[in-house]
């Protein structure tokens, strides 16, 4: 379980986010939706120990963020970042293996290798694998960088926009791994995301924010309605049921 | 061929070659033998491991100031050395040479601190300024050594140091070389951990890396290799800077894979650069770093106009 108590943080004399108090369930997608600058990566940075906490407090399981070691961490929970800052010449394949990283620090074993060709597998990356990252469009490092948290095989992942640049096709493969991962294997999956249709289907739990603020939380068909959209968005777009599945207007 | 096997043919086959260019004649017998042992063999090593340390240093550096365009010859750990080499010499001249070093290390260390922690607070967005700073930076250490080595009467010292040369290389008098290559190697251990530096911050992070102690490390590795080299035969400029921008630009940047390119790489053109020097006004020699000054600008122009080849 990831706890989150009476958490605030601010840049000078500009709050960011206001006395967020949460807790996200182990096992299950939970999507973190809200409009720009609500603070979502934020609060995802302040989890995955990116940037100092300013006041309150984070527990992982056991492990209090800003105490607890960064490699013991680094095991248990991985962030994609909303915007990938690798700057580094590195093949796909090189980039995937890094994720095992916090395993063998530096001297990978077989296992290791069997995880990172289970990932560019999973991630549909084989043909690619010897490719320099910055000759990949926009999709396929994104799907790279996916592989690579993949790899990294921990029990919460924190995913910021995933699904930027990932077609149609991908972007479904996408949730329905984070599903199946949660529902078989327990994992913990955190992910922001901007079309609520995704949320819908996809998600376990959804919480919402909205200036810094916590917002709705709870279980997709039971907040996300006409009123949240209007009170979370501004936005009159109305959600319609059909078969028994939420649609979003666009 | 891997890329590694034809540099190391290459790096052999100069290795040769650079035995038997000299002005003394090569006879046969004892003589031979002794002019090798004395003065062709330790010269040799002591190129060989300079080129490969300034190299392997050079890239390091990179990583460490995510800034592919810094040197430490230049920016400032190199000038760190030899300040702390005059020091020595000024209040402590009847030092043991292993202490000297030290000094000498820790200047350069500390030079070397400064210089990140001023590239930290430059804006990310542009690398030129940082090695537009890190030269200025250098170049204000520099003229204190001059300063100091003025007033302390000592200026044909410090020429030994600033400029890179081998032609003084004999037996007993390179050996603290060996250091630096052990220092080197070892550097190979955490190869991973500054390939994942390399990456950036938060990728960095995300994946536990300890950063204040590769960060120690490699600034370590860095000073001591470049204070035994200023020391022993004087700094030496390019090698650090273009050759691990070579090797990434074809082999990328997973170091663990390029660091023992690099370093072959840096020594193969140390090598080349010093048989270019004798050989050029035979039977006077050019200084390596003249030689190397050349070279390296026509290889960096080449370096900017050639588009990145690291994809298959
Ligand atoms: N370095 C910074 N300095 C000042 N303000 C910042 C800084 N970084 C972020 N902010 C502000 O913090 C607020 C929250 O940013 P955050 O990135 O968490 O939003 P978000 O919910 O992820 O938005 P988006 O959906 O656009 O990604 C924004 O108003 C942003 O302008
Ligand atoms: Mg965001």
């Amino acid at each position: 379980m990831i706890s989150v108590s009476d958490l605030s943080y601010g840049y000078r004399d500009t709050p960011i986010l206001t006395d967020i108090t949460l807790e996200i369930p182990k096992g299950g997608v939970t999507a973190l939706i809200g409009p720009n600058g609500a603070g979502k990566s934020t609060l995802l940075s302040l989890i995955a120990r990116l940037m100092p906490l300013q006041s309150g407090r984070i527990m992982v399981d056991e492990l209090k963020i800003g105490t607890c070691a960064s490699t013991d961490l680094a095991q248990r929970l991985s962030i994609l970042p909303q915007v990938p800052e690798i700057a580094a010449r590195l093949t796909v394949a090189e980039l995937v293996a890094f994720g095992r990283y916090p395993y063998h620090k530096g001297r990978p074993g077989a296992e290791d290798l069997a995880q990172v060709e289970t990932a560019i597998e999973v991630f549909d990356l084989q043909a690619l694998a010897h490719r320099s990252l910055d000759t990949l469009s926009g999709g396929q490092r994104q799907r790279a960088l996916l592989a690579m948290i993949y790899a990294q095989d921990t029990d919460y992942m924190l995913l910021d926009e995933p699904l930027n640049n990932l077609d149609i096709a991908a972007s479904r493969a996408l949730m329905q791994l984070l599903r199946q991962m949660a529902e078989t294997h327990g994992r913990t999956i955190v992910i922001v995301l901007h079309d609520i249709n995704y949320a819908a289907a996809y998600a376990d739990h959804i919480v919402t924010m909205k200036e810094g603020h916590l917002g709705p939380c709870g279980a997709p068909r039971d907040i996300v309605t006409d009123a949240l959209l209007r009170d979370v968005f501004q936005t009159d777009a109305k959600v319609r049921r059909l078969d028994g599945k939420m649609l979003i207007d666009v | 061929m891997r890329p590694i096997a034809i540099g190391l043919a290459a790096l052999l086959a100069l290795s040769v070659l650079s035995l038997f260019v000299g002005v003394a004649e090569l006879g046969a017998g004892d003589e031979a033998w002794a002019l090798m042992t004395i003065s062709r063999v330790p010269r040799l090593m002591a190129v060989l491991i300079t080129g490969a340390g300034l190299a392997i240093c050079g890239s390091i550096l990179q990583v460490l100031v995510r800034n592919r365009f810094v040197d430490p010859m230049t920016v400032g750990t190199g000038q760190g050395a030899a300040l702390g080499i005059l020091l020595v010499t000024i209040f402590l001249p009847s030092a043991p040479v292993l202490v000297k070093m030290a000094v000498a290390s820790a200047t350069a260390l500390a030079a070397s601190v400064g210089f990140l922690l001023i590239a930290q607070r430059l804006p990310p967005t542009q690398p030129y300024l940082v090695a537009l700073v890190g030269l200025i930076y250098g170049g204000i250490i520099g003229a204190g050594v001059t300063f100091v080595a003025y007033q302390a009467d000592l200026l044909q010292f410090i020429d030994i140091w600033t400029q890179g040369e081998f032609s003084g290389v004999l037996q007993g008098r390179y050996e603290l070389l060996w250091l630096a290559a052990g220092v080197a190697a070892l550097s190979y251990l955490a190869a991973d951990q500054f390939a994942i530096l390399g990456m950036g911050r938060t990728a960095s992070i995300n994946l536990g890396l300890n950063y204040g102690q590769v960060m120690l490390f490699g600034l370590i590795a860095i000073s001591v290799v470049s204070a035994l080299t200023v020391v022993t035969v004087g700094m030496i400029p390019f090698v650090g800077l273009i050759v691990p921008n070579l090797v990434s630009r074809i082999h990328g940047d997973n170091l663990r894979r390029t660091l023992p390119l690099i370093g072959c790489s840096g020594a193969a053109l140390v090598l080349g650069a010093d048989i270019l020097g004798r050989l050029l006004r035979y039977p006077f020699e050019i200084p390596v770093g003249t030689v190397l000054g050349i070279l390296g600008a026509v290889l960096f122009l080449w370096l900017l106009y050639r588009p990145a080849r690291h994809a298959r």
